[in-house]
């Protein structure tokens, strides 16, 4: 092995490949930090050709690879499984064309996401999916999750601002996919919006073609607090029931807000509401007013304990602080969070609810829930100890039900963080063994050695009979505990 | 919630280190859940790209330590010293870590265990404990440079190697014995009716080669009615013997200031790394002298925006972009009073430029250090400044002055770098 790490050092030179074993550490796990594997190797391509001849030495070698942006994805997606070189992608952050006519830009993958926003601003452009993550996550690790964000309800998905990828093939081969430019998604078969979600598993996209959105001229961003939970869901499904489109719809529960209000990401929201609701909507003033009264009336029937309404940016800021740093706020309630993501249907969300913090109770777990109501998007969040082997073996297990309830419900196991490792024995509960078939084919199609992010998204056959009964994550946790 | 025995998932693995650092430090790392929200708020990790060189991975890296899953821990060590321990990432974080404290306490563990190696970190460390910890040896040895200076002994020690490039590039020539006279001590009266009295901290390297800027200082606080007090038993601040690993060195330092400032209610200082560094005495000292002391201390901007400008700043018609020192803005949380004050300039207009609050690239003796991290940063810094297009750079620290002005010039331009007491003094009276 020692000689592809060679060829490698010699190809970007020392600066550029880390292969010291105490410094690989770093690079064991993401946001998911129940999963944990260190790399052989990690290098810092720079450019389409560095990448090329990165994947020629791996594919010749027979060596798998992980390509990886800024670490902040919540399943796993760029930890290892088995020994792997990682491909970091943080150095190619360059934008390198904006068409402000045609409204895109062509960026490399480790932009970050508000970056890019940031670059176009003076045109009144955006980049319109943003994840809670996006002062960090890269436009590449976007492509590869198929990323949403909470204007993703109104704005759509990652896959819908996609206009074009330059895709190195994990034999090192170029591929182009969708077009260099244009207003609307090329015809023939749409292999972008294949590979856009395929977890990094199909190869490396190296530029990318984005669409930028014109920014709306005016925001209203309001906030309402419920003395519970079933309140500020029924709201939700009446505000939607309504016809209205708010660009956003986020909710927080009691946990997370005493959490926030602790944190530097302190926005006033009340402390003793078991709920608060965040909407948002956009577009010109005078809709604005009407909206913003529709939502008050619906706010108002559901007994809302106070509202509040952001009009100028700084106000808007204020309110949306507690909602975009709740993640990194859990940091203290214990030493490990673990995010989970699932989807149910609008109208079940009290129910779900319900079942998750029963779940939550029966295995004695600190759970808390923030998620994008809009759409149905759940993100429990499960606060741990991750030195402690049965607490997490307790949180895995929980983590589970949870996403059977969800599909249970008419949901799904992913909305947007996802498949990686930490949902793969979850697949099974979605699809029928012959489906997951169909899926290992068109991966095959793409790599044919599997060398490319291996034990990712697809479970193996084994693993899919399994899974049934007992989640593999605890097996492996409690593996790894009694072989030490 | 039920609770069973809490101990590490990962136990030692065969031929891993045993762990030099406290539990206190290692609780700091646990308050991490690996969000990477710091890491684009890092110089370093914007730089590199690596996640070894980010806020995450560096306590990735410790927690790893204190787990006992290192073999080398000089590899920790050599991420650790690629920091330029500007704080940024503790604004950043929603968690609330003090990753400060978990940075300078696993540099001073690892100190202890073994001092570091290599040429330059060791001139530097004698340097720092036996001349700039003691005044009248850095007074002397300054002195001795200006006459080397002044043979042309400088140039031919960056010809023959022995003068590193970043240093020659960044250090301003040694000023002449007058402008390096140290600021007469005891108390200085103000003309009018006093205001207060305030303590005035002088600094290491301030006094040789920012003299003057010490004595602008001095001048705008009697100018604006407070009595000012010089303690002539004062020292360095220890700030950089922190930053270097050497605790013990510092808390000696930091002694002698608690006691030389005893009868001061306010201590005044013009240098945000000094200033930082001196409210976290209760920390570095761990007891009430420490904590007493750090909560008197405030930056020159905050004390005079706090209890208001008695004199007029001299009228000043120029375009001034404003950079936040890290030591500032992420170590004391001063933000707006510097902007504040300078907005009471009569002429002056600001020039916003992108990221102020991102470090230049100094930090203390870094730029001798790690020069080409250090180079890196300085031009992404001169490049954001130069965009902005001001006459003058005003921040409130020594190295950030010498860092940005050296890389203003690289860039070829004409704007000078202040102190913002420089530009609040007001008219000369007769």
């Amino acid at each position: 092995m020692k000689s592809v790490v060679d060829e490698l050092e010699a190809l970007l030179g020392p600066n550029r490949t880390i292969h010291s074993r105490d410094a690989l550490l770093a690079w064991e796990c993401d946001g998911f930090t129940i999963h944990r594997e260190p790399p052989l190797a990690v290098v810092f391509p720079e450019s389409t050709t560095e990448v090329q001849a990165v994947l020629r030495i791996l594919s010749k070698n027979g060596v798998p690879f992980v390509p990886r942006g800024a670490g902040t994805c919540l399943s796993g997606g760029p930890t290892p499984v088995g020994p792997s070189v990682v491909v970091e992608l943080a150095r190619m952050n360059r934008v390198l064309d904006v068409d402000a006519v045609d409204r895109s830009a062509l960026v490399q993958p480790g932009v970050v996401n508000l970056d890019l926003t940031t670059h176009v601003k003076h045109l009144s452009l955006h980049y319109a999916p943003d994840p809670s993550s996006q002062s960090v996550c890269t436009i590449g690790g976007n492509v590869a999750e198929n990323s949403g964000g909470p204007h993703c309800f109104k704005y759509g998905m990652t896959v819908d601002h996609l206009i074009g990828a330059t895709v190195v093939l994990p034999d090192g081969q170029l591929a182009q996919l969708g077009t260099e430019s244009g207003p609307r998604p090329p015809q023939g078969l749409d292999l972008l919006g294949v590979f856009c979600g395929s977890e990094g598993t199909f190869g490396i996209c190296t530029e990318i073609r984005v669409r930028l959105s014109t920014d709306q001229p005016a925001v209203r961003t309001l906030l309402a607090s419920f003395a519970d939970m079933t309140s500020a869901c029924r709201a939700v499904s009446d505000i939607v029931g309504r016809g209205l489109v708010p660009a956003a719809l986020e909710i927080l529960d009691q946990a997370t807000i005493r959490a926030v209000e602790a944190s530097v990401y302190k926005a006033g929201y009340p402390e003793d509401a078991a709920a608060v609701l965040l909407v948002e909507f956009d577009g010109e003033e005078e809709t604005l007013d009407e909206e913003a009264g529709q939502t008050r009336q619906v706010f108002a029937h559901h007994d809302a304990l106070r509202i509040e309404e952001a009009t100028d940016p700084r106000e808007r800021l204020r309110l949306w602080k507690g909602r975009k740093g709740a993640f990194g706020a859990m940091g203290r309630l214990s030493t490990d969070l673990y995010v989970l993501d699932g989807v149910v249907p609008r109208t079940k969300l009290v129910e779900a609810l319900e079942g998750i913090y029963a779940i939550g109770k029966k295995h004695f777990v600190v759970l808390t829930n923030v998620f994008h109501a809009g759409d149905g998007n759940l993100h429990p969040n499960i606060s741990y100890d991750g030195r402690n082997t049965e607490e997490t073996a307790r949180v895995v297990q929980a983590g589970h039900e949870i996403l059977e309830l969800c599909v249970k419900l008419g949901g799904s196991v992913s909305g947007e963080h996802g498949i990686g490792t930490e949902k793969i024995n979850h697949m099974p509960l979605m699809y029928r063994p012959q489906d997951l078939d169909v899926m290992a084919r068109v991966r095959r199609a793409f790599d044919k050695e599997g060398l490319c992010n291996p034990g990712k998204v697809l479970p193996n056959r084994s693993a899919c009979a399994e899974s049934q009964k007992w989640p593999a994550m605890i097996a492996r946790v409690l593996g790894e505990d009694a072989a030490r | 919630m039920t609770t069973s025995s809490t101990r590490p998932a990962f136990d030692s693995k065969a031929g891993a280190e045993s762990s030099p650092l406290s539990a206190n430090t290692y609780e700091q790392t646990l308050g991490c859940v690996h969000c990477g929200l710091c890491l684009p708020a890092c110089p370093t990790y914007k730089t590199t790209g690596s996640e070894a060189d980010s806020p995450r991975g560096r306590i990735y890296l410790v927690r790893a330590l204190a787990e006992g899953r290192v073999q080398d821990s000089g590899i920790v060590r050599h991420h650790l010293d690629r920091c330029l321990d500007c704080r940024a990432c503790e604004t950043a974080c929603p968690s609330g870590v003090h990753y400060g404290a978990i940075l300078e306490s696993t540099r001073a563990a690892l100190e202890a265990k073994q001092p570091a190696a290599g040429l330059r970190v060791r001139v530097a460390k004698l340097l720092l404990r036996h001349v700039v910890a003691h005044q009248a040896r850095l007074r002397f040895s300054f002195a001795l440079l200006r006459l080397a200076e002044s043979l042309g002994l400088r140039r031919l020690a960056r010809a023959i190697g022995l003068l590193p490039k970043a240093v020659d590039d960044i250090a301003p020539r040694v000023p002449g014995a007058s402008a390096r006279a140290p600021l007469p001590t005891g108390w200085h009266k103000p003309r009018g009716q006093s205001r207060g009295k305030v303590g005035l901290f002088t600094g290491c390297v301030m006094e040789p080669i920012f003299g003057h800027m010490n004595r602008a200082t001095l001048r705008l606080l009697l100018a604006n009615d407070f009595e000012v007090f010089v303690p002539s038993a004062q020292k360095c601040c220890g700030a950089l013997l922190v930053h270097a690993g050497l605790p013990e060195d510092a808390q000696r330092l930091a002694r002698a200031n608690t006691t030389a400032f005893a009868e001061c209610e306010v201590v005044v200082n013009n240098s945000a790394g000094c200033g930082c560094a001196m409210r976290e005495y209760g920390e570095l000292l761990g007891d009430e002298a420490g904590r007493t002391f750090a909560e008197k201390c405030r930056d020159i901007s905050e004390f005079l925006a706090d209890r208001g400008l008695s004199a007029t700043p001299a009228r000043c018609e120029v375009k001034v972009a404003y950079d936040d020192p890290c030591h500032l803005c992420h170590g004391q949380k001063v933000r707006q009073q510097p902007r504040d004050l300078l907005a009471k300039v009569p002429g002056l207009k600001f020039t916003q430029h992108a990221r102020p609050e991102d470090c230049c690239g100094s930090a203390g003796i870094y730029n001798l250090l790690q020069p080409d991290l250090a180079a890196d940063i300085g031009r992404r810094k001169a490049e954001s400044l130069c965009a902005a297009n001001p006459d003058l750079v005003a921040t409130g620290n020594p190295g950030c002055m010498m860092q940005i002005a050296a890389h203003l010039k690289a860039a070829g331009s004409k704007a000078r770098v202040v102190h913002p007491v420089e530009l609040l003094l007001p008219e000369d009276r007769p």
